[in-house]
Protein backbone atom coordinates (compact mmCIF):
# COMPACT_ATOMS: atom_id res chain seq x y z
CA UNK A 1 0.00 0.00 0.00
CA UNK A 2 1.85 3.49 -1.23
CA UNK A 3 0.04 7.19 -1.37
CA UNK A 4 0.60 9.10 -4.28
CA UNK A 5 0.23 12.85 -5.69
CA UNK A 6 -2.20 12.56 -8.66
CA UNK A 7 -2.15 15.76 -8.63
CA UNK A 8 -0.61 19.31 -7.74
CA UNK A 9 -1.53 22.70 -8.12
CA UNK A 10 -0.86 26.38 -6.76
CA UNK A 11 -2.05 30.30 -6.68
CA UNK A 12 1.14 32.59 -7.49
CA UNK A 13 3.22 33.76 -4.64
CA UNK A 14 2.74 37.41 -4.47
CA UNK A 15 1.22 40.37 -1.93
CA UNK A 16 -2.43 41.11 -2.39
CA UNK A 17 -4.02 41.54 1.11
CA UNK A 18 -7.15 39.29 -0.36
CA UNK A 19 -9.32 36.78 1.21
CA UNK A 20 -7.24 34.27 2.10
CA UNK A 21 -9.81 31.68 0.60
CA UNK A 22 -9.87 32.88 -2.42
CA UNK A 23 -6.11 31.83 -2.73
CA UNK A 24 -6.45 28.48 -1.36
CA UNK A 25 -9.98 27.84 -4.17
CA UNK A 26 -7.98 28.39 -7.01
CA UNK A 27 -4.78 25.87 -5.61
CA UNK A 28 -7.40 23.48 -5.36
CA UNK A 29 -9.42 23.70 -8.12
CA UNK A 30 -5.69 23.60 -10.01
CA UNK A 31 -4.43 20.71 -8.32
CA UNK A 32 -7.88 18.71 -8.93
CA UNK A 33 -7.73 19.85 -12.22
CA UNK A 34 -3.96 18.52 -12.46
CA UNK A 35 -5.41 15.44 -10.96
CA UNK A 36 -8.04 14.97 -13.44
CA UNK A 37 -10.57 13.98 -10.69
CA UNK A 38 -13.64 15.78 -9.62
CA UNK A 39 -14.33 17.83 -6.46
CA UNK A 40 -17.21 15.58 -5.86
CA UNK A 41 -15.52 12.70 -5.67
CA UNK A 42 -12.71 14.17 -2.27
CA UNK A 43 -13.57 12.17 0.97
CA UNK A 44 -11.06 13.97 3.02
CA UNK A 45 -10.12 17.48 2.44
CA UNK A 46 -6.92 19.00 5.27
CA UNK A 47 -6.14 22.29 5.60
CA UNK A 48 -3.59 24.65 6.65
CA UNK A 49 -4.55 26.51 9.38
CA UNK A 50 -3.40 30.28 9.00
CA UNK A 51 -3.13 32.08 12.43
CA UNK A 52 -3.55 35.84 10.85
CA UNK A 53 -6.89 35.66 9.36
CA UNK A 54 -9.64 35.46 11.78
CA UNK A 55 -12.18 32.15 12.32
CA UNK A 56 -12.15 31.21 8.98
CA UNK A 57 -8.43 30.59 9.57
CA UNK A 58 -8.73 28.62 12.26
CA UNK A 59 -11.08 26.02 10.65
CA UNK A 60 -9.16 26.37 6.94
CA UNK A 61 -10.59 22.66 6.55
CA UNK A 62 -13.93 23.90 6.73
CA UNK A 63 -13.44 27.41 4.96
CA UNK A 64 -11.99 25.17 1.79
CA UNK A 65 -14.83 22.40 1.78
CA UNK A 66 -17.52 25.25 2.32
CA UNK A 67 -15.80 27.17 -0.56
CA UNK A 68 -15.83 24.76 -2.78
CA UNK A 69 -19.81 23.74 -1.96
CA UNK A 70 -20.43 20.74 0.77
CA UNK A 71 -19.39 17.52 -0.83
CA UNK A 72 -20.46 15.41 2.81
CA UNK A 73 -15.85 15.40 2.75
CA UNK A 74 -14.52 14.71 6.16
CA UNK A 75 -12.27 17.57 7.15
CA UNK A 76 -9.49 18.14 9.31
CA UNK A 77 -6.88 21.72 10.34
CA UNK A 78 -3.28 21.43 11.05
CA UNK A 79 -1.06 23.76 12.33
CA UNK A 80 2.46 23.03 13.09
CA UNK A 81 3.73 27.09 11.98
CA UNK A 82 5.96 26.51 9.08
CA UNK A 83 5.43 22.88 9.01
CA UNK A 84 1.80 23.19 8.43
CA UNK A 85 1.76 21.83 5.48
CA UNK A 86 3.25 18.93 5.82
CA UNK A 87 1.58 17.90 9.20
CA UNK A 88 -1.77 17.89 7.10
CA UNK A 89 -0.20 16.10 4.10
CA UNK A 90 1.00 13.65 7.10
CA UNK A 91 -2.62 13.08 8.16
CA UNK A 92 -4.17 12.74 4.95
CA UNK A 93 -1.79 10.27 4.37
CA UNK A 94 -2.13 8.43 7.10
CA UNK A 95 -5.91 8.00 7.02
CA UNK A 96 -5.32 6.77 3.28
CA UNK A 97 -3.29 4.15 3.65
CA UNK A 98 -5.86 3.22 7.26
CA UNK A 99 -8.17 3.02 4.24
CA UNK A 100 -10.14 5.61 5.62
CA UNK A 101 -9.77 7.78 2.38
CA UNK A 102 -9.18 7.16 -1.05
CA UNK A 103 -8.88 10.72 -2.57
CA UNK A 104 -7.37 13.29 -0.37
CA UNK A 105 -7.49 17.33 -0.78
CA UNK A 106 -4.51 18.81 0.97
CA UNK A 107 -4.65 22.71 0.83
CA UNK A 108 -2.63 25.46 2.60
CA UNK A 109 -3.41 29.22 1.90
CA UNK A 110 -2.43 32.88 3.74
CA UNK A 111 -2.32 36.35 3.01
CA UNK A 112 0.53 38.48 5.50
CA UNK A 113 1.12 41.71 6.69
CA UNK A 114 3.96 43.65 5.97
CA UNK A 115 7.28 43.88 7.28
CA UNK A 116 8.60 41.57 10.37
CA UNK A 117 5.93 38.84 11.51
CA UNK A 118 4.92 40.10 14.83
CA UNK A 119 3.55 38.36 17.79
CA UNK A 120 -0.57 38.58 18.51
CA UNK A 121 -1.59 41.20 20.58
CA UNK A 122 -2.03 41.71 24.22
CA UNK A 123 0.13 41.12 27.11
CA UNK A 124 1.45 37.39 27.41
CA UNK A 125 4.07 36.96 29.66
CA UNK A 126 4.08 33.56 30.16
CA UNK A 127 4.00 33.37 25.78
CA UNK A 128 7.78 33.07 25.01
CA UNK A 129 7.18 34.38 21.51
CA UNK A 130 5.38 37.35 23.08
CA UNK A 131 8.55 37.63 26.13
CA UNK A 132 11.23 37.52 23.07
CA UNK A 133 9.60 40.67 21.55
CA UNK A 134 9.25 42.08 24.86
CA UNK A 135 12.05 41.38 26.86
CA UNK A 136 14.77 41.22 23.85
CA UNK A 137 13.98 42.71 20.63
CA UNK A 138 14.60 39.22 19.41
CA UNK A 139 12.93 39.40 15.62
CA UNK A 140 13.12 36.03 13.01
CA UNK A 141 15.73 37.55 11.19
CA UNK A 142 18.04 38.22 14.48
CA UNK A 143 17.36 34.05 14.75
CA UNK A 144 18.82 33.50 11.30
CA UNK A 145 21.71 35.65 11.73
CA UNK A 146 22.72 33.76 14.83
CA UNK A 147 22.89 30.77 12.54
CA UNK A 148 24.65 32.62 10.11
CA UNK A 149 27.17 34.24 12.06
CA UNK A 150 28.03 30.83 13.80
CA UNK A 151 28.84 29.66 9.99
CA UNK A 152 31.05 32.25 9.41
CA UNK A 153 33.24 32.04 12.41
CA UNK A 154 33.24 28.27 12.82
CA UNK A 155 33.79 27.41 8.96
CA UNK A 156 35.03 30.56 7.36
CA UNK A 157 31.65 31.58 5.02
CA UNK A 158 31.34 34.54 4.20
CA UNK A 159 28.68 37.44 3.44
CA UNK A 160 29.67 36.71 -0.17
CA UNK A 161 28.72 33.22 0.04
CA UNK A 162 25.43 33.65 1.42
CA UNK A 163 25.20 36.87 -1.19
CA UNK A 164 25.96 33.61 -4.03
CA UNK A 165 22.83 31.23 -2.64
CA UNK A 166 20.32 34.44 -3.27
CA UNK A 167 22.25 35.18 -6.60
CA UNK A 168 21.54 30.97 -7.25
CA UNK A 169 17.98 30.95 -6.53
CA UNK A 170 17.21 34.14 -8.06
CA UNK A 171 18.32 32.48 -11.33
CA UNK A 172 16.31 29.41 -10.85
CA UNK A 173 12.84 30.88 -9.87
CA UNK A 174 12.76 33.67 -12.93
CA UNK A 175 11.35 31.61 -15.07
CA UNK A 176 8.65 30.27 -12.22
CA UNK A 177 5.13 31.29 -13.43
CA UNK A 178 4.34 31.02 -9.21
CA UNK A 179 7.36 32.93 -7.91
CA UNK A 180 6.88 36.48 -6.94
CA UNK A 181 9.81 37.46 -7.47
CA UNK A 182 11.72 36.97 -10.88
CA UNK A 183 14.43 38.59 -11.44
CA UNK A 184 18.41 38.02 -11.72
CA UNK A 185 20.28 39.40 -8.33
CA UNK A 186 24.56 39.72 -7.94
CA UNK A 187 25.96 39.61 -4.94
CA UNK A 188 26.90 43.30 -5.21
CA UNK A 189 23.25 43.74 -4.89
CA UNK A 190 22.71 41.71 -2.37
CA UNK A 191 25.35 43.48 -0.22
CA UNK A 192 24.05 46.90 -0.78
CA UNK A 193 21.13 46.00 0.47
CA UNK A 194 20.66 46.99 4.03
CA UNK A 195 22.00 44.94 6.96
CA UNK A 196 19.08 44.13 8.82
CA UNK A 197 20.72 41.95 11.64
CA UNK A 198 24.39 41.19 11.39
CA UNK A 199 25.61 39.45 8.86
CA UNK A 200 21.91 38.81 6.98
CA UNK A 201 21.10 41.61 4.50
CA UNK A 202 17.70 42.92 3.35
CA UNK A 203 18.12 40.54 0.60
CA UNK A 204 19.04 37.62 2.34
CA UNK A 205 16.08 37.30 4.48
CA UNK A 206 13.16 36.04 2.80
CA UNK A 207 9.99 38.46 2.41
CA UNK A 208 6.41 37.61 3.74
CA UNK A 209 3.87 36.68 0.87
CA UNK A 210 0.32 35.68 -0.01
CA UNK A 211 -0.05 32.58 -1.92
CA UNK A 212 -1.61 29.16 -1.94
CA UNK A 213 -0.60 25.36 -2.62
CA UNK A 214 -2.40 22.60 -2.99
CA UNK A 215 -2.04 18.38 -3.65
CA UNK A 216 -4.40 15.89 -4.30
CA UNK A 217 -3.13 12.61 -2.74
CA UNK A 218 -4.64 8.91 -3.59
CA UNK A 219 -4.06 5.06 -3.18
CA UNK A 220 -1.77 3.99 -5.39
CA UNK A 221 -4.94 1.59 -6.02
CA UNK A 222 -6.98 4.31 -6.86
CA UNK A 223 -4.51 5.95 -9.16
CA UNK A 224 -4.23 2.54 -10.67
CA UNK A 225 -8.08 2.07 -11.31
CA UNK A 226 -8.73 5.60 -12.86
CA UNK A 227 -5.71 5.78 -15.14
CA UNK A 228 -3.71 8.52 -13.13
CA UNK A 229 -1.32 10.11 -15.63
CA UNK A 230 2.51 10.03 -13.84
CA UNK A 231 1.60 9.30 -9.80
CA UNK A 232 4.55 10.49 -8.08
CA UNK A 233 4.54 8.29 -4.21
CA UNK A 234 5.20 9.16 -1.19
CA UNK A 235 7.90 7.92 0.18
CA UNK A 236 8.28 9.51 3.86
CA UNK A 237 6.79 12.13 5.78
CA UNK A 238 8.76 13.01 8.74
CA UNK A 239 6.83 15.16 11.09
CA UNK A 240 9.23 14.00 13.97
CA UNK A 241 9.96 16.47 17.18
CA UNK A 242 13.21 16.96 18.93
CA UNK A 243 14.47 14.86 21.52
CA UNK A 244 15.75 15.93 24.70
CA UNK A 245 18.25 17.80 24.89
CA UNK A 246 17.40 19.68 22.43
CA UNK A 247 20.90 21.90 22.09
CA UNK A 248 20.15 24.15 19.40
CA UNK A 249 18.35 27.38 19.76
CA UNK A 250 14.87 27.52 18.03
CA UNK A 251 13.02 30.33 17.34
CA UNK A 252 11.19 31.88 19.52
CA UNK A 253 12.67 30.16 22.56
CA UNK A 254 14.53 32.31 24.97
CA UNK A 255 17.20 29.10 25.48
CA UNK A 256 18.02 25.48 24.88
CA UNK A 257 17.33 22.32 27.39
CA UNK A 258 20.65 21.63 29.07
CA UNK A 259 23.02 19.00 28.31
CA UNK A 260 24.43 18.68 31.37
CA UNK A 261 22.38 15.05 32.19
CA UNK A 262 22.71 13.40 29.03
CA UNK A 263 25.46 15.04 27.12
CA UNK A 264 24.76 16.69 23.51
CA UNK A 265 22.66 14.30 21.46
CA UNK A 266 24.37 12.60 18.49
CA UNK A 267 22.19 14.20 15.94
CA UNK A 268 20.57 17.97 15.99
CA UNK A 269 16.95 18.21 15.56
CA UNK A 270 16.89 19.20 11.93
CA UNK A 271 19.41 16.89 11.39
CA UNK A 272 16.77 13.85 13.01
CA UNK A 273 14.23 15.42 10.77
CA UNK A 274 15.93 14.80 7.88
CA UNK A 275 17.17 11.49 9.11
CA UNK A 276 13.64 10.25 9.98
CA UNK A 277 12.48 10.28 6.49
CA UNK A 278 15.79 8.74 4.66
CA UNK A 279 15.01 5.79 7.30
CA UNK A 280 10.84 5.75 6.15
CA UNK A 281 11.65 6.03 2.38
CA UNK A 282 14.79 3.30 3.25
CA UNK A 283 17.34 5.56 0.81
CA UNK A 284 19.92 7.42 1.66
CA UNK A 285 21.15 11.19 1.28
CA UNK A 286 23.07 9.89 -2.17
CA UNK A 287 19.85 8.67 -3.75
CA UNK A 288 18.42 12.58 -3.19
CA UNK A 289 18.18 14.05 -6.98
CA UNK A 290 16.61 17.79 -5.69
CA UNK A 291 16.25 19.33 -2.55
CA UNK A 292 13.76 22.13 -1.65
CA UNK A 293 14.61 23.40 1.60
CA UNK A 294 13.27 26.30 3.55
CA UNK A 295 15.96 29.32 2.88
CA UNK A 296 14.12 31.68 5.44
CA UNK A 297 17.77 33.34 5.15
CA UNK A 298 20.65 32.59 2.23
CA UNK A 299 22.47 31.13 5.16
CA UNK A 300 19.66 29.13 6.56
CA UNK A 301 19.67 26.86 2.51
CA UNK A 302 23.63 26.25 3.81
CA UNK A 303 22.75 24.91 6.73
CA UNK A 304 20.14 22.52 5.71
CA UNK A 305 22.06 21.05 2.83
CA UNK A 306 24.31 19.53 5.96
CA UNK A 307 21.37 18.99 8.29
CA UNK A 308 20.19 16.32 5.06
CA UNK A 309 23.34 14.62 5.21
CA UNK A 310 23.70 16.07 0.86
CA UNK A 311 27.54 17.42 2.07
CA UNK A 312 29.50 17.05 5.59
CA UNK A 313 29.10 19.58 8.30
CA UNK A 314 30.63 22.83 7.28
CA UNK A 315 31.37 22.11 3.24
CA UNK A 316 27.85 23.53 2.38
CA UNK A 317 30.28 26.61 0.66
CA UNK A 318 32.31 24.40 -1.29
CA UNK A 319 29.41 22.74 -2.64
CA UNK A 320 27.68 26.44 -3.30
CA UNK A 321 31.32 27.79 -4.94
CA UNK A 322 31.77 24.53 -6.99
CA UNK A 323 27.79 25.19 -8.61
CA UNK A 324 26.61 21.87 -7.10
CA UNK A 325 23.33 23.01 -5.93
CA UNK A 326 22.82 24.72 -9.42
CA UNK A 327 20.37 23.06 -11.68
CA UNK A 328 22.69 21.26 -13.34
CA UNK A 329 25.01 20.37 -10.42
CA UNK A 330 25.53 17.10 -8.64
CA UNK A 331 22.65 17.90 -6.19
CA UNK A 332 20.51 20.87 -6.96
CA UNK A 333 18.94 22.68 -4.31
CA UNK A 334 15.82 25.01 -4.19
CA UNK A 335 15.24 24.46 -8.30
CA UNK A 336 11.88 26.45 -8.00
CA UNK A 337 13.89 29.77 -6.81
CA UNK A 338 13.16 28.57 -3.04
CA UNK A 339 11.77 31.65 -0.26
CA UNK A 340 14.22 33.35 -1.78
CA UNK A 341 11.61 33.91 -5.12
CA UNK A 342 8.53 33.22 -2.95
CA UNK A 343 8.34 34.57 0.05
CA UNK A 344 6.77 32.77 3.09
CA UNK A 345 2.97 32.11 3.30
CA UNK A 346 3.51 29.88 6.48
CA UNK A 347 0.56 27.48 5.76
CA UNK A 348 0.87 26.86 2.41
CA UNK A 349 5.17 26.26 2.27
CA UNK A 350 5.55 23.19 2.69
CA UNK A 351 2.92 22.20 0.35
CA UNK A 352 4.57 24.32 -2.23
CA UNK A 353 8.00 22.35 -2.00
CA UNK A 354 6.02 19.12 -2.56
CA UNK A 355 4.18 20.49 -5.30
CA UNK A 356 7.36 21.30 -6.91
CA UNK A 357 8.92 18.51 -6.31
CA UNK A 358 5.94 16.61 -7.71
CA UNK A 359 6.68 18.84 -10.86
CA UNK A 360 10.13 17.90 -11.00
CA UNK A 361 9.70 13.90 -10.80
CA UNK A 362 7.34 14.27 -13.74
CA UNK A 363 10.01 16.35 -15.71
CA UNK A 364 7.44 19.07 -15.86
CA UNK A 365 8.98 21.90 -14.40
CA UNK A 366 9.63 24.12 -17.59
CA UNK A 367 12.38 26.60 -17.57
CA UNK A 368 14.03 24.82 -14.10
CA UNK A 369 14.10 21.19 -14.76
CA UNK A 370 16.43 19.21 -12.97
CA UNK A 371 17.15 16.57 -15.51
CA UNK A 372 16.20 12.86 -14.54
CA UNK A 373 15.07 13.61 -11.21
CA UNK A 374 13.87 10.25 -9.57
CA UNK A 375 13.80 11.16 -5.85
CA UNK A 376 13.48 14.22 -4.45
CA UNK A 377 13.43 15.73 -0.70
CA UNK A 378 11.93 18.78 1.28
CA UNK A 379 12.57 20.12 4.64
CA UNK A 380 11.48 22.45 6.92
CA UNK A 381 10.66 23.22 10.54
CA UNK A 382 8.02 24.89 12.47
CA UNK A 383 8.82 26.47 15.74
CA UNK A 384 7.73 25.27 18.49
CA UNK A 385 9.11 21.54 17.59
CA UNK A 386 7.89 20.85 14.36
CA UNK A 387 9.65 18.87 12.09
CA UNK A 388 8.97 18.57 8.00
CA UNK A 389 10.55 16.95 5.62
CA UNK A 390 8.68 14.88 2.64
CA UNK A 391 10.70 12.36 0.25
CA UNK A 392 8.59 11.48 -3.11
CA UNK A 393 10.03 9.48 -5.16
CA UNK A 394 8.88 7.97 -9.14
CA UNK B 1 10.58 56.27 40.34
CA UNK B 2 12.64 52.90 41.06
CA UNK B 3 14.52 50.36 38.94
CA UNK B 4 12.66 47.30 38.98
CA UNK B 5 13.48 43.90 36.74
CA UNK B 6 11.02 43.83 33.60
CA UNK B 7 9.56 40.99 34.74
CA UNK B 8 9.69 39.15 37.81
CA UNK B 9 11.80 35.98 39.18
CA UNK B 10 14.17 35.91 36.21
CA UNK B 11 17.38 37.08 37.62
CA UNK B 12 19.14 38.55 40.77
CA UNK B 13 20.22 42.24 40.62
CA UNK B 14 22.97 43.94 42.43
CA UNK B 15 26.92 44.02 41.80
CA UNK B 16 27.03 40.13 40.61
CA UNK B 17 23.27 39.68 39.12
CA UNK B 18 22.87 36.06 37.99
CA UNK B 19 20.22 34.15 35.94
CA UNK B 20 17.79 32.49 38.09
CA UNK B 21 16.90 28.61 36.95
CA UNK B 22 14.62 25.80 38.09
CA UNK B 23 16.69 22.75 39.01
CA UNK B 24 14.22 19.89 39.38
CA UNK B 25 14.82 17.51 42.40
CA UNK B 26 14.39 14.61 41.49
CA UNK B 27 16.53 14.44 38.39
CA UNK B 28 18.37 18.01 39.03
CA UNK B 29 17.73 19.12 35.02
CA UNK B 30 18.04 22.86 34.84
CA UNK B 31 15.59 25.19 33.05
CA UNK B 32 15.63 28.55 32.06
CA UNK B 33 13.52 30.57 32.16
CA UNK B 34 12.62 29.60 35.77
CA UNK B 35 9.34 28.29 35.66
CA UNK B 36 6.78 30.94 37.52
CA UNK B 37 3.36 29.79 38.05
CA UNK B 38 2.32 32.97 39.59
CA UNK B 39 3.39 34.31 35.50
CA UNK B 40 0.73 31.60 34.69
CA UNK B 41 2.90 29.01 33.53
CA UNK B 42 2.05 25.27 34.11
CA UNK B 43 2.50 23.57 37.08
CA UNK B 44 6.35 22.54 36.80
CA UNK B 45 6.71 19.39 34.94
CA UNK B 46 10.70 18.17 34.47
CA UNK B 47 11.66 18.08 30.53
CA UNK B 48 13.94 15.13 30.91
CA UNK B 49 11.95 12.24 29.64
CA UNK B 50 13.40 10.09 31.67
CA UNK B 51 11.87 12.11 34.49
CA UNK B 52 8.62 12.64 36.18
CA UNK B 53 9.72 14.95 38.62
CA UNK B 54 6.97 18.26 39.74
CA UNK B 55 9.04 19.97 42.40
CA UNK B 56 11.45 22.35 41.34
CA UNK B 57 14.30 24.09 43.61
CA UNK B 58 15.08 27.91 42.63
CA UNK B 59 18.78 27.59 41.57
CA UNK B 60 21.62 30.78 40.44
CA UNK B 61 23.41 29.74 37.40
CA UNK B 62 26.76 30.40 36.60
CA UNK B 63 27.92 34.58 35.91
CA UNK B 64 30.15 33.94 33.11
CA UNK B 65 29.87 31.42 29.63
CA UNK B 66 31.08 31.74 26.23
CA UNK B 67 29.07 33.06 23.23
CA UNK B 68 27.41 30.45 21.00
CA UNK B 69 26.51 32.88 18.63
CA UNK B 70 25.60 36.28 17.83
CA UNK B 71 24.17 39.29 15.80
CA UNK B 72 22.14 42.51 16.08
CA UNK B 73 18.79 44.70 15.69
CA UNK B 74 19.55 47.37 13.06
CA UNK B 75 16.26 48.13 12.71
CA UNK B 76 13.17 48.56 15.73
CA UNK B 77 11.61 45.48 16.43
CA UNK B 78 7.65 45.41 16.43
CA UNK B 79 5.92 46.02 19.35
CA UNK B 80 5.57 44.57 22.25
CA UNK B 81 9.23 45.77 22.20
CA UNK B 82 9.61 49.29 23.38
CA UNK B 83 12.93 51.09 21.92
CA UNK B 84 14.06 53.16 24.80
CA UNK B 85 15.42 55.79 22.52
CA UNK B 86 13.85 57.81 19.97
CA UNK B 87 15.59 57.37 17.19
CA UNK B 88 16.03 53.75 18.00
CA UNK B 89 19.53 52.68 18.46
CA UNK B 90 20.65 49.12 17.01
CA UNK B 91 21.88 46.87 19.48
CA UNK B 92 23.38 43.64 19.67
CA UNK B 93 22.06 40.28 20.73
CA UNK B 94 23.74 37.31 21.78
CA UNK B 95 23.65 33.60 22.61
CA UNK B 96 25.67 32.39 25.39
CA UNK B 97 26.87 28.74 26.43
CA UNK B 98 26.74 28.46 30.49
CA UNK B 99 28.98 25.83 32.05
CA UNK B 100 25.48 24.14 33.07
CA UNK B 101 25.33 22.60 29.40
CA UNK B 102 22.19 25.68 28.83
CA UNK B 103 22.72 28.41 25.98
CA UNK B 104 20.92 31.59 26.89
CA UNK B 105 19.59 34.25 24.43
CA UNK B 106 20.60 37.71 25.56
CA UNK B 107 20.50 41.60 24.51
CA UNK B 108 24.45 42.45 25.29
CA UNK B 109 25.71 45.47 27.15
CA UNK B 110 25.02 49.07 25.84
CA UNK B 111 28.18 50.14 24.28
CA UNK B 112 28.87 46.45 22.74
CA UNK B 113 28.32 45.34 19.48
CA UNK B 114 28.88 42.28 17.07
CA UNK B 115 32.56 43.64 16.43
CA UNK B 116 33.54 42.98 20.20
CA UNK B 117 32.91 39.21 19.60
CA UNK B 118 33.45 35.90 18.11
CA UNK B 119 32.12 32.40 18.66
CA UNK B 120 34.00 31.37 21.87
CA UNK B 121 33.94 34.93 23.62
CA UNK B 122 33.83 35.11 27.38
CA UNK B 123 31.06 37.19 28.59
CA UNK B 124 29.15 37.62 32.06
CA UNK B 125 25.74 38.64 33.34
CA UNK B 126 25.32 42.32 33.98
CA UNK B 127 21.50 44.18 34.08
CA UNK B 128 20.34 46.91 32.97
CA UNK B 129 17.83 49.32 31.80
CA UNK B 130 15.57 48.01 29.10
CA UNK B 131 12.93 50.75 29.00
CA UNK B 132 11.52 53.47 31.20
CA UNK B 133 7.95 53.54 32.18
CA UNK B 134 5.57 55.56 34.35
CA UNK B 135 6.81 52.72 37.33
CA UNK B 136 10.72 54.01 36.11
CA UNK B 137 12.96 51.93 35.18
CA UNK B 138 12.30 48.30 34.16
CA UNK B 139 15.73 46.39 34.16
CA UNK B 140 16.85 43.35 31.89
CA UNK B 141 19.98 40.51 32.29
CA UNK B 142 22.26 41.84 29.51
CA UNK B 143 25.94 39.96 28.12
CA UNK B 144 28.98 41.98 28.51
CA UNK B 145 32.19 40.70 27.16
CA UNK B 146 34.49 40.28 29.29
CA UNK B 147 37.40 42.89 29.62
Amino acid sequence: MSVVIAGAGMHPWGKWGRNFTEYGVHAAREALKDAGIAWADVDLVVGGETVRNGYAGYVAGSTFAQALGWNGARIATSYAACATGAQAIDTARARILAGMSEVALVVGADTTPKGFLAPNAGERWNDPDWLRFRLLGMTNPAYFALYARRRMDLYGATSEDFAQVKVKNAKHGLGNPNARFRKESSVAEVLASPMVSDPLHLLDICATSDGAAAVVLVSAEYARRHGIAAPVTVAAVSTVTPTFPNTVIDMPLLSTDSSALTGVPERTFKEAIGQAAYEEAGIDPSDVDVAEVYDLSTALELDWIEDLQLCKRGEAEALLRAGDTTIGGRIPVNPSGGLACFGEAVPAQAIAQVCELTWQLQGRAEGRQVEGAKVGITANQGLFGHGSSVILSV
Amino acid sequence: MTATPVIEGWFTTGDEPRLLASRCTACSNVVFPPVSSDAGAAAFYCRNPACDGTEYDAVELSRTGTVWSYTDAQYQPPAPYIAPTDPFQPFALAAVELPEGIVVLGQVADGFGVRDLLVGTEVELVVETLNVDETGERTIYRWRPVA
